[in-house]
């Protein structure tokens, strides 16, 4: 009892200490409403909420479609480039939402190359032809279900992956063919997982400000900005950002209520080898254009444009500043996913083995900083650490009359703080997700044994989960890395990234000088990826063993 | 090991060495459009700069929420209205540089010299030359004119430039006829606004609209751009200054004030007269297509090409103070 009494306190306080930037957010929405706030209502509050529904409809259609086919061709599957596929799809993982933006627009605008060639070909002139605007809604939702479609692959895979065989084997028994078992088996059973990438690409587009400033779209995202420092109204801006919040709490509380009691761990154990349905003719060559045109839209293409740019265009090369750019990107991005691991796993646990309300909700709230934009997340770090700095300060200089100035803002510590409640969420799903597929039974058979909670983990769950937790090692790697808002108003003096440094100079519509460190995020962001995939395919083989 | 790592990490971020010359600069300047200006002064003086390069807007607000404590000694931004603003929340001080009143014109400093401008952005309107005799042309009021329906681009009034631009049309014609102007102008749209400066003029030579509103510098960087199509796209228009006859075409500058909190200002001043210095003004020109604040300084060979022009001599805080009204304006005139 003493030991659940103290895992409670502990995991609370972590989640409180985390949902401090949330809370303080949330904190202006009872600061009076100004009329600021009128004049939104009678102008442009509309288009917000049509525009930031339509975008999370469209995302959450396209990274569906996406992420289950091709979770499924691959894990089920079997047809030419299916093992490269396995690793490649999850490529787009490492492009940032608004660099492929970018080069989509390069390539794809009426200025832009393909247009060019079009009217030089046909001597069409503007308005003699139809052509689809990719600066739209419907662009900007192509664009994030392409890089952010690889959330619910990755996930929904893994889910196939583990499903047994038996069930798989009872659904054809009882009847069902393979479209089917898919259908009315596989996919249902692979839900949670669905659900989970589905939250955090949703949550991801909510927050995203970099494509649809850049698309013209507008959203409560680009409204809270422009309330913020257009109108100049913080409470305005905050209430905006309240409702936003709204917005992804109903989404989570939807999910939950719909999941209510079910159960998806499995009752066997019994992994055989799993016998890929061989695909034959036109199904094989479909599977392959699948996921050849998804890769290639998602990945390549851009990558391509980005390399084009860096040999034709670009102004700015490597140079000897690239080297502790890419050491700064590195460090951070390594030990926030670290912390962000350690701190879902705790949190996790603590929901599972005391599933009260208190820590439910406390780590509800911790992991809502995912869908709000990074700038907005900065602040409200700095404002309590600030708080504490100047308290400190005055309280030092009153006693022993030094002052100590800021201890905490402006160093790393508070950018990593921020980071760890921007993408906790990201971390807190995936490990979430690894430890529904352990049976409570399995913990109570623990603990009827004699095991304490916490050699339960050690013996019986860590090494089921090490999928789960690479994945969510991984993840937060990757995001850190392309993190851009936050690490802008937060960092140190001279201290940049990677992601800094092409921001700059894509901001300054310099985009092809940006090619240069959106390639590099992009490289080191393949790694990661790589290994991600690798360690996935690995825990399939260890529990055919 | 991990937590060797980390402390070392955090001391790392925390040292900022309190005992050696130097001056904090928090700057909405890109890095690469200011950096070697820094190593230039810190060549010259011994002073070394630590900078932090934002977003204007995020910048003021890590300013505010440091508050006394803060290590900034200046604040660097793109425009007027940020300036003003950050003087507005009391984070600025007077600065008291006879190098710096004597070069800079009254108009780019404000009233109680608070700020300083240190470079100016114009922002004429550009047209395409096979389709727009300059002849047609007069001034921003005007092409709120039916002649121009479905034929001008501009960026979304998201954009700071364009919510000063439109500041400076309040302050010039008041609230209400801006308004009536700003609704015919969303009228006159080729199409719903999207990208950056850029992108407008390259629409406007790829034949989608006719007229595209931009800052200078951004055509300045297309017509020295390596890129074949950039420099296609800017040979297509030409510059067409504003409002010649009459107040002449909207600037804004990019500028600096010292922030009240300043721990380094006798340094900080060093370097703002350093970057209105002949050599840092000709390196704006010649770096980044900006005009230079002070008079007599020779403009970069791609400046003097887009033409002489009368400038604006609106006091620029009147910039800042209007910006709310105009963002207000153009919600309510549909411009997106």
């Amino acid at each position: 009892m003493q030991q659940h009494f103290s895992l409670d306190t502990s995991i609370v306080l972590i989640a409180l200490t985390l949902s401090v930037p949330v809370i303080v957010i949330v904190g202006f929405l009872f600061v009076p409403a100004t009329e600021v706030w009128h004049h939104l209502a009678d102008t442009v509050l509309v288009d917000y909420i049509s525009n930031s529904l339509l975008l999370m409809i469209g995302v959450a259609i396209g990274t569906f479609i996406l992420g289950v086919t091709s979770a499924w061709l691959t894990a089920m599957c079997n047809f030419p480039g299916r093992k490269i596929f396995e690793w490649a799809l999850l490529l787009p993982l490492a492009m940032p939402a608004y660099i492929i933006a970018y080069t989509y627009t390069g390539m794809l605008d009426y200025a832009g190359p393909v247009q060019t060639a079009i009217r030089a070909v046909t001597n069409w002139g503007y308005g003699d032809y139809w052509f689809p605007e990719i600066r739209s809604l419907e662009g900007a939702a192509l664009m994030l279900s392409l890089v952010l479609y690889p959330y619910v692959y990755l996930l929904t895979r893994a889910a196939f992956l583990n499903q047994s065989l038996c069930v798989l084997d009872v659904s054809r028994t009882l009847g069902n063919n393979t479209w089917q078992t898919f259908l009315r088996v596989a996919l249902p059973l692979a839900r949670p997982a669905i659900a989970a990438g589905l939250t955090l690409a949703l949550m991801e587009t909510l927050a995203d400000f970099g494509t649809v400033e850049y698309f013209g779209v507008q959203t409560f995202t680009t409204g809270i900005f422009r309330t913020w420092f257009g109108l100049d109204d913080v409470a305005a801006a905050a209430q905006l950002a309240g409702i936003l919040l709204l917005f992804v709490i109903t989404l989570i509380i939807i999910e939950r209520y719909q999941r209510r009691q079910a159960r998806y761990h499995h009752t066997s154990q019994r992994h055989q080898a799993l016998k890929r349905i061989k695909l034959h003719g036109a199904n094989r060559f479909a599977a392959f254009s699948f996921c050849f045109t998804l890769l290639s839209l998602g990945f390549l293409l851009p990558v391509s444009q980005l390399i084009t740019w860096l040999f034709t265009a670009s102004e700015e090369l490597f140079d000897n500043r690239y080297f502790s750019l890419v050491q700064h990107s590195l460090t951070l991005a390594a030990i926030t996913a670290f912390l962000a691991l350690v701190i879902a796993v705790l949190l996790s646990y603590g929901r599972r083995i005391s599933p009260n309300k208190v820590t439910k909700i406390a780590v509800g709230i911790a992991g809502m900083g995912y869908a709000i934009p990074g700038a907005v997340i900065a602040i409200g770090v700095m404002i309590p650490f600030s708080t504490f700095d100047n308290w400190l300060d005055s309280f030092l200089v009153a006693q022993f009359g030094v002052s100590s100035g800021l201890v905490l803002g402006g160093t790393i510590f508070t950018l990593i703080f921020a980071y760890l409640v921007r993408f906790l969420a990201m971390s807190l799903q995936t490990v979430d997700t690894g430890l529904l597929r352990i049976k409570t039974s399995m913990d109570e058979a623990a603990q009827s044994m004699g095991l304490t909670p916490l050699q339960t983990v050690k013996r019986v769950h860590i090494p089921m989960l090490t999928g789960s937790l690479f994945t969510a090692l991984l993840l937060v790697f990757v995001d850190v890395l392309k993190e851009l808002p936050a690490t802008l108003i937060l960092r140190p003096f001279n201290f940049n990234t990677l992601a800094v440094r092409a921001y700059e100079l894509a901001s300054d519509e310099r985009l092809a000088d940006a090619a240069p460190a959106a390639l590099t995020i992009v490289a080191i962001g393949i790694i990661p990826v790589i290994l991600l995939s690798y360690s996935i395919t690995r825990s399939r083989h260890e529990h055919k063993a | 090991m991990f937590k060797k790592t980390l402390i070392s990490l955090l001391l790392l971020g925390m040292a900022t060495p309190a005992f050696s010359a130097e001056v904090n600069l928090y700057s909405a300047r890109k890095e690469n459009l200011i950096k070697p200006l820094l190593d230039r002064f810190t060549e010259e003086s011994g002073i070394s700069v630590n900078l932090i390069t934002a977003k204007a807007d995020t910048l003021l607000k890590r300013l505010q929420i440091e508050g006394k404590n803060s290590p900034a000694d200046i604040l660097i931004t793109t425009d007027a209205s940020r300036l003003h603003r950050a003087k507005k929340s009391g984070l600025t001080q007077r600065i008291d540089s006879v190098i710096l009143t004597k070069s800079v014109p009254n108009s780019f400093r404000d009233s109680d010299e608070h700020w300083v401008g240190l470079s100016l952005r114009a922002r004429p309107i550009m047209y395409v030359k096979s389709k727009v005799k300059p002849e047609e042309l007069s001034s921003y009021e005007e092409l709120a004119n039916e002649k121009w329906k479905g034929r001008i681009c501009i960026r979304s009034s998201n954009n700071i430039y364009n919510q000063s631009l439109v500041s400076s049309m309040i302050a010039n014609n008041g609230a209400a006829a801006t308004e009536t102007w700003a609704k015919s102008l969303v009228g006159n749209f080729a199409r719903s606004p999207k990208g950056g400066d850029r992108d407008q003029i390259k629409a406007a030579a790829a034949g989608q609209c006719d007229i595209a509103i931009a800052n200078t510098y951004y055509l300045a960087g297309m017509i020295n751009s390596k890129d074949e199509s950039q420099k296609e796209a800017a040979s297509k228009v030409a510059v067409f200054w504003p409002n010649q006859a009459d107040r002449g075409a909207h600037v804004n500058i990019s500028g600096a004030a010292v922030l009240a909190a300043a721990k380094n200002k006798e340094n900080a001043i060093k370097l703002l007269e350093f970057l209105v210095s002949d050599e840092a003004q000709e390196w704006y020109a010649a770096k980044n297509g900006e005009y230079p604040v002070r008079s007599g300084i020779a403009a970069s060979d791609t400046l003097r090409s887009l033409g002489e022009f009368k400038k604006d001599n609106l006091q620029l805080d009147k910039l800042g103070i209007l910006n709310p009204e105009a963002v207000r304006l153009m919600d309510r005139a549909g411009w997106k």
